[in-house]
C-alpha cells in the first residue's frame, strides 16, 4: 500500500508525517516522531506499556491504527512538562511517591493517571486500582503506583488537606564512603525532608 | 507494523458493505482488539481490513426507542455500554459485563459488537446477551435481516453472520428486560486483563412476594463451545422459592453444559464453576431484584 500523511495533534503541535498504512500508531509516534517514551511491551493490549491520551482518552496505541488517528489529539509523556521546565503533578508525585522502578511501565501510567487527574474528581483507592488496571507492572508491587496517583489527584483536585508526615528515609551509603571490609548498611536519617 | 495488503476506512454502513461485498478477503475490524490480536499473531494475515472505527456516530450509542426496546450501536465500546444512563437504568447487568473484559484501555476501544461478531464462548458480553434474548441487526449486500441471538452461533468463534455482513445494531426488546434483575460473575485467575474461564449471567423476575421465581434466565460463557442458555435449570427452578432455587440451580446447569479441559481450566474445574456461580448468580439477581434472602 502507498504511503499516506497523518495530520493531527502531537503533544499540543500541529503534526505532519508521512506513515505507511499497516503501522500501529504505536510505530508511528516511536519510529517517526521518536517518542520513545511509548514503550513497545507485549503488543496485544495487555500491558498498557503504550498508553497515550487520545482526544483525552488513554488507549493502547499498539492496538490502534495510525490511520484512526487522523484529526486526532495526542498526548505523550513527552507533552506533559511545562515550558519553563516544571514537571506535571502526575510526574512530581511518581518522583516523590518512589513510584518508579525500571521505568518500563511508567509512562503509560502515568498516562492514565493524568486521564484520571483530568476527570476533576477524586477517587477511592479501590477505583484508583481498577481505573489502573490496564497496567502491569513487574517491579514495584503497586503500592507506591497508587500512592503516587492518590498524591497527584490530591494535589491538582483534593481540598487541599496537608499531606501526612513523610515517615523515615533510608539512605543508602555511597560504596566509596565505606572502608575497605566494612559491610554496606543503609543509614537511617529519621524524619528526614 | 502489521500484516495487512488493504485498508479501507468505510464512510458509511452502505459503503462498508459495497467494500466487503468488492473484495472476497476483506474483514471488518471496529475496535480492533480482537482482530490486531489475531493478526499479530499471524491468523488472518496478510489481512484485507475494511475498517468501521470512524462510524461511531452512525453504528455507536445506546438508544431508547419508542416501544422501549434498548438499542445498542454496534460500534458502542464496552465503557459506553456500562456508562449509558439508558442501560444503567433499564438494563444494569449489561453495563457490569461490559465492565470485565480487560482493562480501561481495552474497554474504550473493544466494541459490544465485535465481542459477540468474533464467536467466541468467553466474550463478557456474551452470556448476558444471551440470558437477554437479544435480537442481531445485520445489513448486508441483499439488504437487512434480524437474527435472535439464540440463533446466532454456529460453532467456536463462527457465527451465522455472512463475511459481507455488517452487524449494525443489538436490540433488547422491552419484555426480555422488563422487571428483570441480573448478576453476571466472570470467574478468572486475576481481576483485570483476563479472559473468563467461566462467565455465568443469571436474570430472575420475581413475584409480587418477592420470593417466587417467576421467571428464570441462566446463560454461560465457556461452558460450552458457544455462549449459552441452560434451559434446564430454567424450567427446573421455575416456580420456586429464591431458596429453594439456589439448592438446584447447580446440579440442573449441569445437565445442559458441556465444559471441556483447556490450558486455562479442567473440565472438572469448571463443572464445579458452573454449580457455584449459578448459585451465586441467582442468589445475587434475586438479592437486587428485592429478595431477602
Amino acid at each position: 500500500m502507498d504511503m499516506r500523511i497523518l495530520k493531527c495533534t502531537v503533544n499540543g503541535k500541529p503534526v505532519q508525517v508521512g506513515y505507511d498504512p499497516r503501522e500501529s500508531l504505536l510505530d508511528t509516534l516511536r519510529n517517526r516522531l521518536g517518542l520513545t517514551s511509548v514503550k513497545r511491551g507485549c503488543e496485544v493490549g495487555e500491558c498498557g506499556a503504550c498508553t497515550v491520551l487520545i482526544d483525552g482518552v488513554a488507549t493502547d496505541t499498539c492496538l490502534y491504527l495510525t490511520d484512526w488517528a487522523q484529526g486526532r489529539d495526542i498526548l505523550t509523556v513527552e507533552g506533559l512538562q511545562a515550558a519553563d521546565g516544571t514537571l506535571h503533578p502526575v510526574q512530581q508525585a511518581f518522583i516523590d511517591d518512589f513510584a518508579v522502578q525500571c521505568g518500563f511501565c511508567t509512562p503509560g501510567i502515568i498516562m492514565s493517571a493524568v486521564e484520571i487527574v483530568n476527570t476533576g474528581k477524586t477517587y477511592t483507592r479501590d477505583e484508583l486500582r481498577k481505573l489502573l488496571s490496564g497496567h502491569l507492572c513487574r517491579c514495584t508491587g503497586y503500592e507506591n503506583i497508587i500512592n503516587a496517583a492518590a498524591d497527584a489527584i490530591e494535589r491538582v483536585n483534593g481540598s487541599g488537606r496537608p499531606k501526612p508526615a513523610p515517615g523515615p528515609v533510608v539512605v543508602p551509603p555511597r560504596p566509596e564512603d565505606v572502608p575497605d571490609g566494612a559491610p554496606l548498611k543503609p543509614e537511617l536519617v529519621a524524619g528526614a525532608e | 507494523m502489521y500484516d495487512i495488503e488493504y485498508l479501507h476506512q468505510a464512510t458509511s454502513v452502505d459503503d462498508a458493505v459495497a467494500a466487503l461485498a468488492a473484495d472476497p478477503l476483506a474483514q471488518v475490524i471496529a475496535g480492533g482488539t480482537d482482530v490486531l490480536v489475531k493478526l499479530r499473531d499471524g491468523k488472518g494475515a496478510p489481512a484485507h481490513l475494511v475498517s468501521i472505527h470512524g462510524l461511531a456516530g452512525e453504528l455507536s450509542g445506546v438508544t431508547l426507542l419508542d416501544d422501549g426496546c434498548v438499542r445498542i450501536g454496534a460500534n458502542t465500546v464496552f465503557h459506553s455500554v456500562t456508562t449509558s444512563p439508558v442501560i444503567q437504568e433499564r438494563i444494569p447487568v449489561l453495563g457490569e459485563a461490559c465492565d470485565t473484559p480487560g482493562g480501561p484501555q481495552l474497554r474504550i476501544a473493544g466494541t459490544i459488537g465485535g465481542n459477540l461478531c468474533n464467536g467466541v464462548t468467553s466474550a463478557d458480553s456474551a452470556s448476558t446477551c444471551m440470558a437477554l434474548g437479544v435480537l442481531l441487526d445485520l445489513v448486508g449486500p441483499e439488504g437487512r435481516r434480524t437474527v435472535p441471538i439464540d440463533e446466532w452461533y454456529a460453532g467456536p468463534g463462527r457465527t451465522v453472520r455472512r463475511r459481507d455482513e455488517l452487524l449494525v445494531a443489538i436490540r433488547v426488546p422491552r419484555s426480555h428486560y422488563e422487571g428483570f434483575a441480573g448478576e453476571y460473575i466472570k470467574y478468572g485467575k486475576r481481576n483485570a486483563l483476563e479472559i473468563a474461564t467461566m462467565g455465568c449471567c443469571c436474570l430472575v423476575r420475581l413475584a409480587e412476594d418477592h420470593d417466587t421465581l417467576a421467571d428464570v434466565r441462566l446463560a454461560f460463557g465457556v461452558a460450552g463451545p458457544v455462549p449459552m442458555r441452560s434451559h434446564a435449570a430454567e424450567d427446573g427452578v421455575r416456580g420456586l422459592s429464591v431458596a429453594q432455587a439456589a439448592e438446584r440451580v447447580g446440579e440442573l446447569a449441569l445437565e445442559d453444559t458441556r465444559p471441556r479441559d483447556s490450558w486455562r481450566a479442567s473440565k472438572a474445574f469448571r463443572q464445579q464453576l458452573i454449580k457455584e456461580m449459578s448459585r451465586r448468580a441467582l442468589m445475587s439477581a434475586a438479592r437486587k431484584g428485592g429478595a431477602t434472602v
